[in-house]
């Protein structure tokens, strides 16, 4: 006879002191886990509902400001580090992780239009509306000494934004032409029109730098190439576009903010048709940023709430507002992917998480592995109708909410209408359009 | 090893003695044949040093050659996985991409598929690293191992698993059901005239011991709860189905609930993903109880009569019940109806009993007959017949089947799969009744109740080796213990999942748009995509007469299907034209004037 019968050591089992971890010896054995599915599903929803538990988006408030503010812009080289600029003139530097105002400049008088910073993080220039463009110190002058720019150029025209060059001492204005400046010389070197009177955004690509894209009144979006005399081409759409602003990533993508309440991403190569409609703002859409990944945008509207879109999808994954925030005019997604920063008409600037329900701070590695098993979780059975419908609610203000069924009621309103004419017309002259081939009029070579 | 081999060598030298063989030991055998084996390898070993001397010293002429130094892999590569344990690791079927799909969804899919593919393979590997194997008895030549008694065995065997091997004489308050907890540690034995006793049987050590002063039909060891009070260290919660009520105890013994709503229960099985507690009453209903929250999720009147014999499929939770007319039914909490009825024996069913995979069945019935169903296809695989019929039934995790035939308890192997039932694995005879059968997870233990009280009985090869400790873990500390708690009610799967198939919420919802409407349609109570019915404003001036609104009717009525009632009418007109015109041309041609030259 031969006979073996299972008999386990405990020494095998248990740990031999009590500082040691426990032991967990695992089995994979699939049938040794039974009820996979379900005990998989009803982790998933569980993950979704703790992340909508745990969204808390808003981190905090930096006040200091007395007037609305009108453009933030993000430190080329240190993360922790923003400039604001406010309806009178003024221009704040902050240092975000002690949220505090490091320093104060009465930059303009008027306005302060537009800021932007020097590609290697020693100086900022400001445009206001006295005409004028400054360059400033990025460091503070020492005790008793004035804040004085470093250099001011005095202009024809009111300027109403600024972009610097990605490596070269060049930076573009805005006004009612697009003008390319170096450093060096009080005049500008190139000017660009193209019949209209004004332009609100000029934004350099971040890839091909020589290549720039503005936002003008005629309700058109201008492409430049600074190496020509003459602009390159440019889409005109049924209302005017406020901002744009380039993928990172994919530099031939741009997104404008248009005052139709949408958001439209083009391809250079193919302006004739937007790659995708971006919908879901209640009212114009003022500011527009990328993420540094390229994969998602934040943006700003008059309805007092910032949304957050994926680049290739048509309806925003979060949206963020508070009571007390109200027109958002300017809005930044921070360099380390983390935050985004919204500046508002009520003096205040937010800073609020980029991930809604993400735990901030260093992570164990029990922690990450867990995050990330619930994200997988959750991304696995998103379409379950459960899972959904709890991933998908926010929660919004009761006006904004009003307006959202008003506009569906709108939009259906048109569509009913637009299908009666067609019914009632010859066929074949009330073409169908897509909701992308709506908004485009033209495109100018 | 050095204890055995003098052993070994003294029995090669002394003249063959008639003595009764003492029981070997399993490993003599091996060691032995090892070291048979060993030496042609040590020859081996050492002609391969001096093969290897010879090879570096070719290697250093080589390298004074100049030649690469680069050692050649002997075995490049990943080592590969046996075919059949990667089929265990398996999950569905590879997902094919759909001719004509984007690019997109082509990516999508061939990553998901390489991930799975991936997480398979890991798993198989580590098949190979698990610390146990399982138990196994075999005999001599022509030696049958059922005629092996368990004293010889607990005689073969360690001291500790020897132990394992025990009788519990209680005559008085006789015949014993019983129950283990989940992770085997605990055995709960209750016996019929109101004994209810919770052992740690490894120990032997009694944690609680009382008389309900009533009559005890069934006994479950249910999982842990939320202690009731802070002194209350040890966790086990168990139920006893007594003479009218159900009550609950805790570990002390003492007396949690009295659930008042379960009445006359006979059978009890609990799901322990579910946290249900599945009663069968005398009373034909069959009840669920949510022991998380001590609420009744369902209450079946099966209109069955008498509800004896209960088993739960443990793979989906479905609960099998055993009638006296021979049939076995299935039930799940969501269905007022039995999911399968199945006529299994032509007298009542006596036992039931589910694999732990799902796919078998097995059932004794007075007709004397074991039978093993696919209850995938329920579909009967092979039957037998037992003279003395089989009142018990019990599969180990392993799928070996000890069945109590009166007062014996036969063990057999291989009953699962399509091979019929040969002669049993292992007999033990008891001396009393046999009024319960358990197999203890994770041990080589088979627990009888019976008339004279309760015998532990040593089954070699019926428990799984290896455990998984985040699910069951039979050594856990108390602190893992409430970690797992808190873990498994987080998880807890909701009743309604219940279902004959429990993978079906990972699966495509392909029912079609028409029947997800009617669905719709009979949970809302009306139908959503319906438009409402044209009705024409009330004009003045007379105008909204009775046939004025019929005319105004009629300029909308079937206005969505004009198009093609248009469409089909013009068509027929067409084609009854075309016909027209054959017909014509065939008259004609029939009458042709040359005709009459014609023959």
């Amino acid at each position: 006879m031969k006979v073996k019968v299972l008999c386990r050591n405990p020494d095998d089992y248990v740990r031999e002191t009590t500082r040691d971890i426990q032991r967990v010896p695992r089995n994979y054995d699939p049938t040794l886990h039974p009820f996979e599915v379900p005990r998989e599903y009803t982790r998933a929803l569980n993950a979704t509902k703790l992340e909508r538990v745990f969204a808390k988006p808003f981190v905090a408030s930096l006040d200091g400001h007395r007037d609305g503010i009108s453009c933030i812009t993000k430190h080329a080289k240190s993360l922790s580090t923003i400039i604001s600029g406010a309806c009178d003139g003024e221009v704040k530097v902050w240092n975000l992780p002690r949220q505090e105002c490091l320093r104060t400049v009465q930059a303009h008088e008027g306005f302060v239009r537009g800021i932007c910073s020097r590609f290697c993080g020693t100086s900022f220039f400001t445009v206001g509306d006295d005409k004028t463009i400054k360059q400033w110190n990025w460091e503070a002058p020492g005790y008793g000494v004035r804040e004085e720019p470093i250099n001011t150029i005095l202009g024809k025209a009111v300027f109403t934004g600024i972009d610097h060059h990605q490596r070269e001492g060049t930076f573009v204005t805005c006004g009612q032409t697009v003008d390319i400046w170096d450093e060096q010389r009080s005049s500008p070197i190139r000017s660009f029109s193209w019949g209209v009177d004004s332009f609100s955004c000029v934004r350099y690509n971040p890839v091909e730098t020589e290549l720039l894209a503005s936002c003008a009144s005629d309700r058109s979006v201008v492409l430049y190439d600074t190496r020509e005399s003459a602009p390159l081409r440019k889409v005109i759409m049924q209302l005017r576009s406020n901002t744009l602003c380039w993928n990172p990533m994919e530099a031939y993508y741009f997104t404008c903010a248009n005052e139709d309440y949408n958001l439209y991403t083009y391809d250079i190569r193919h302006l004739d048709v937007p790659v995708t409609v971006h919908m879901d703002h209640v009212s114009a859409v003022l500011d527009v940023d990328y993420s540094p990944t390229g994969r998602e945008f934040v943006s700003a509207s008059f309805d007092k709430t910032i949304r957050i879109f994926p680049k290739d999808k048509g309806h925003s994954r979060e949206v963020y507002h508070t009571k007390r925030m109200q027109h958002v005019i300017c809005v930044r997604w921070s360099a380390d992917n983390k935050y985004v920063l919204s500046g508002s008409d009520e003096m205040n600037i937010r800073l609020w998480k980029a991930n809604a329900s993400e735990k901030l701070g260093l992570l164990s590695a029990r922690e990450k592995a867990a995050t990330h098993y619930n994200k997988k979780l959750i991304e696995k059975f998103q379409h379950h109708p459960q899972v959904r419908r709890i991933a998908r609610h926010r929660h919004l203000p009761g006006d904004i909410l009003k307006q959202k069924r008003e506009l569906r009621e709108m939009r259906e309103a048109q569509r009913r209408k637009e299908q009666n004419v067609r019914k009632h017309s010859k066929p074949g002259s009330v073409p169908l359009l897509t909701e992308k081939e709506k908004h485009v009029v033209a495109v100018v070579e | 090893m050095a204890a055995v081999t003098p052993e070994v060598l003294t029995s090669t030298h002394v003249e063959k003695m008639k003595k009764k063989k003492l029981p070997k030991r399993y490993w003599e055998e091996t060691e032995k044949t090892d070291q048979s084996q060993r030496r042609p390898e040590e020859e081996q070993g050492k002609a391969g040093q001096n093969q290897n001397k010879s090879t570096v010293k070719e290697k250093s002429l080589k390298r004074k050659n100049g030649e690469s130094l680069e050692k050649k892999d002997p075995f490049p590569g990943e080592a590969p996985i046996p075919q059949k344990q990667l089929q265990k690791f398996q999950r569905g079927k590879k997902c094919k991409v759909p001719a004509g799909a984007r690019e997109r969804l082509k990516e999508a899919i061939a990553i998901s598929e390489a991930m799975s593919e991936h997480a398979q393979k890991q798993a198989a590997r580590y098949d190979l690293l698990l610390p146990e194997d399982a138990g196994f008895l075999e005999g001599d030549e022509d030696e049958d191992t059922n005629t092996i008694s368990q004293a010889d065995i607990a005689d073969a065997v360690d001291i500790t698993s020897g132990s394992k091997y025990f009788n519990l004489h209680l005559s008085q308050f006789g015949p014993y059901r019983l129950d283990y907890s989940r992770t085997g540690r605990n055995l709960l034995v209750g016996g019929k005239k109101g004994h209810v006793a919770c052992i740690d049987w490894q120990t032997k050590d009694l944690k609680c011991e009382m008389n309900v002063m009533e009559t005890v039909n069934d006994v479950n060891s249910l999982c842990t709860l939320r202690s009731a009070s802070r002194w209350l260290h040890t966790e086990a919660m168990f139920a006893v189905a007594q003479k009218r009520w159900l009550y609950i105890y805790d570990s002390k013994g003492v007396e949690l609930h009295c659930v008042k709503k379960f009445n006359d229960v006979l059978r009890m099985q609990f799901l322990p993903y579910h946290f249900l507690l599945a009663t069968a009453s005398a009373t034909g209903f069959l009840q669920y109880l949510d022991v998380s929250i001590g609420k009744e999720v369902a209450a079946i009147c099966t209109k069955m009569g008498r509800l004896d014999v209960m088993a739960q499929n443990p793979h989906n939770a479905v609960i099998h019940l055993g009638h006296p007319n021979g049939t076995v039914s299935l039930w799940s909490p969501n269905q007022k109806e039995s999911l399968v009825k199945m006529l299994c024996h032509r007298g009542a069913v006596r036992s039931l009993a589910v694999d732990k995979t799902g796919t078998y069945m097995v059932t004794s019935g007075l007709d004397r007959k074991l039978k093993v169903y696919d209850i995938r296809a329920f579909k009967p695989l092979h039957s037998c017949f037992l003279p003395a019929g089989a009142s018990c039934l019990s599969l180990s995790q392993r799928g070996l089947l000890s069945a109590a035939t009166g007062e014996i308890v036969q063990v057999y192997q291989n009953v699962l799969g399509s091979n019929p039932v040969s002669k049993p694995y292992m007999a033990h005879r008891l001396r009393g009744q046999i009024w319960g059968l358990a197999y203890c997870p994770f041990e080589d233990v088979l627990g009888i109740g019976h008339g004279e009280g309760f015998t532990s009985m040593i089954v070699p090869g019926a428990g799984e080796p290896n455990f998984d400790a985040l699910d069951t873990n039979p050594y856990r500390s108390h602190k893992q213990r409430q970690e797992w708690e808190v873990k498994a009610l987080l998880e807890k799967v909701q009743p309604e999942l219940i279902g004959l198939d429990p993978g079906q919420l990972s699966k495509v919802d392909q029912a079609s748009f028409e029947q997800r409407h009617k669905e719709q349609i009979e949970a809302l109570g009306f139908d959503p995509l319906a438009k409402d019915k044209f009705k024409p404003r009330t004009k003045k001036k007379g105008r909204s007469s009775a046939g004025a609104i019929e005319k105004r009717k009629r300029k909308v009525a079937h206005e969505d299907q004009r198009d093609e009632i248009r469409q089909s009418v013009q068509e027929r007109t067409e084609r009854e034209k075309e016909l027209k015109e054959k017909s014509n041309e065939k008259k004609l041609g029939n009458k042709s004037t040359l005709d009459r030259f014609r023959k």
